[in-house]
């Protein structure tokens, strides 16, 4: 059994619904993200057009996250899932340089690293991961990819010649596709990007972004201290700084 | 890059920030002391094998000393940088041999303890008045012959020790910059730079031979490493990331002024520095050109490290 994901981007209609779900099921932080939707838009107005795109872990099957973690934190399941143990992780961030989608984040809560796991709790209990039941025009499926007869092998064959994976010059076997792409959506240097600059708001700028989620000897004292389970820190006028459009 | 005619421009959004720099001025310190700990061994054994040891009266404990300390600094900052630092211990628990940080730790942890067991016996023989009659301190001046059988091995490991954090780069299949093959060489002169310009600093007991020699070793390495660094600035073949990541040292990029002063203080200033100071036989100079290559090649490292964190990766 190998699990993968398959995104219809022609299905996408942005609403955020799969990374809202995602956040709340994985009690994802503030500042960090397992799944986003990102938004791009296209040509010039009048005559543009917008397109949304889901990105998360590829759950690879040559994995750079896992070869480089010293400790086996990141390891392979049998179902094809890329886990992590955060107990085990020891926060040296290499997975954070090997991974070539950015799908990793430091937790400013564990001080681990952390990533879409293809909820991995919940395929366990057999249910759905929590993206894939939360979107509205299921954009988002899952399933065993070497099973001929799943929806999502069945999906493929269908749409043979329209099915990208992410980078695959870095020879990582993504096991997450993507119907409907474009160069512009799945390559992050084929798109224009200006930082502080948001759709709907002015963007907020948390200080947490890079890496200080801890001073130095914050990171000696954590196991000391009570641990932080809520966004509050995040979340004081103080700690953050305006930024944006 | 993006494309610069209206039907096909693109521009994002709405999306999450960048994630910014992750692995920063910790771990430039962090390499910048592994250079000058495994430096000062591969650099001092050259020169023992150029010279006689009666020209460097006090190396057997200061090559040991300055490496004890530099490799000290070295895993401080391996400590520090780690966002669980007390878990560190797991590398050794449940390492996973496929990782370069692993294989890197192990090596480096021994390779320490070797250098400072080399380092109590230098002490020890280097200064004989101090605990003259200690049982402990005796044995250790009788330890001579270890030293001599420890040399080769820590020599041998200092290699793998300068050289596994660009296995580490190429594992870190998100910065294509790290990954040019090139990389295992600049982290030798790196070495090779680092441990010349700390000695220049600490000889001033050796010969004027050897420190000619010192001046000689640190004029090639900032030759060669300034040549490949301007090779791959502006010739070499590049992928379209490595491309995108040195748009940040060109000019007007976010480092480009940091790139071109460690590339003046870090190699063109030592080179001339150097070769005045041999032609005039002024030891002053050298030490100006060690210093200024020891900040250049702390500036350079920075710049290397942190402008691939800059590119977005999604
Ligand atoms: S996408 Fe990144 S985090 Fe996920 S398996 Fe691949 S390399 Fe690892
Ligand atoms: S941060 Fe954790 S999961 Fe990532 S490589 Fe280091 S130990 Fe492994
Ligand atoms: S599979 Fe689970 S962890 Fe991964 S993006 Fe979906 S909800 Fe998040």
């Amino acid at each position: 059994m190998k699990l993968g994901f398959l995104v219809d981007l022609h299905l996408c209609m942005g609403c955020k619904g799969c990374e809202v779900a995602c956040k709340v099921e994985n009690e994802v932080p503030l500042s960090s993200w397992r799944l986003r939707v990102k938004y791009l838009d296209r040509g010039v107005f009048p005559d543009t057009s917008r397109s949304f795109t889901p990105l998360r872990c590829n759950h690879c099957e040559n994995a750079p996250c896992e070869r480089i973690c010293p400790v086996s934190a990141l390891h392979y399941l049998d179902n094809g899932i890329v886990n992590i143990d955060n107990e085990r992780c020891i926060g040296c961030a290499g997975c954070m340089m090997a991974c070539p989608y950015g799908a990793i984040y430091m937790d400013p809560e564990t001080n681990t690293a952390d990533k879409c796991t293809y909820c991995a709790h919940r395929v366990e209990g057999g249910l759905l991961p929590a993206c894939v039941v939360a979107c509205p025009v299921e954009a988002n499926i899952f399933g065993d990819i070497e099973d001929d007869t799943s929806h999502i092998s069945q999906y493929i064959m269908a749409h043979k010649g329209n099915v990208q994976v992410r980078k695959p010059e870095k020879h990582t076997n993504p096991k997450h596709y993507y119907v409907g792409g474009g160069t512009s959506s799945l390559d992050p240097l084929a798109h224009e990007r200006i930082e502080g600059y948001g759709l709907f708001n002015n963007i907020t700028h948390l200080k947490t972004n890079g890496d200080p989620h801890h001073g130095i000897i914050d990171r000696f004292l954590a196991p000391f201290k009570s641990h932080e389970k809520d966004n509050k820190s995040f979340m004081q006028s103080d700690k953050t700084e305006k930024g944006g459009h | 890059m993006q494309e610069t005619i209206n039907a096909t421009q693109s521009l994002v959004t709405l999306d999450v920030a960048l994630p910014g720099i992750i692995w920063g001025g910790i771990i430039t310190i962090n390499m910048w002391a592994k250079s000058i700990g495994t430096g000062v061994i591969i650099v001092g054994a050259y020169l023992l094998f150029r010279h006689k040891k009666e020209q460097m009266p006090n190396y057997r404990w200061l090559i040991p000393l300055i490496a004890f300390i530099a490799l000290n600094v070295f895993l401080l900052f391996t400590l520090i940088d780690l966002h669980q630092p007390y878990r560190m211990i797991n590398i050794f628990l449940h390492p996973h041999f496929t990782s370069a940080i692993t294989v890197g730790a192990w090596i480096a942890s021994l390779f320490t303890l070797l250098v400072s067991v080399m380092l109590i016996i230098g002490l020890a023989s280097g200064f004989p008045d101090v605990l003259r009659h200690n049982g402990v301190a005796k044995k250790l001046r009788g330890s001579e012959s270890l030293y001599d059988k420890l040399s080769p091995i820590v020599l041998f490991l200092a290699f793998p020790v300068t050289l596994y954090t660009a296995i580490i780069m190429a594992e870190s299949s998100a910065r294509e910059l790290w990954q040019a093959p090139t990389e295992l060489t600049q982290m030798f002169l790196a070495a090779l730079i680092a441990g010349a310009a700390t000695l220049l600093l600490f000889s001033a007991k050796w010969s004027d031979a050897v420190k000619k020699d010192i001046t000689l070793v640190l004029i090639f390495a900032v030759t060669f490493s300034f040549l490949i660094y301007m090779g791959e600035y502006f010739f070499s073949f590049k992928s379209s990331e490595a491309e995108a990541t040195l748009a940040y040292i060109h000019l007007g990029g976010t480092y480009s002024i940091q790139f071109w002063v460690a590339m003046i203080l870090g190699y063109i200033l030592p080179f001339f520095l150097g070769i005045l100071s041999i032609k005039e036989n002024t030891k002053s100079v050298a030490k100006v050109a060690a210093v200024s290559a020891l900040i250049g090649l702390y500036l350079a490292k920075d710049v290397w490290l942190k402008i691939p964190q800059l590119l977005p990766l999604s």
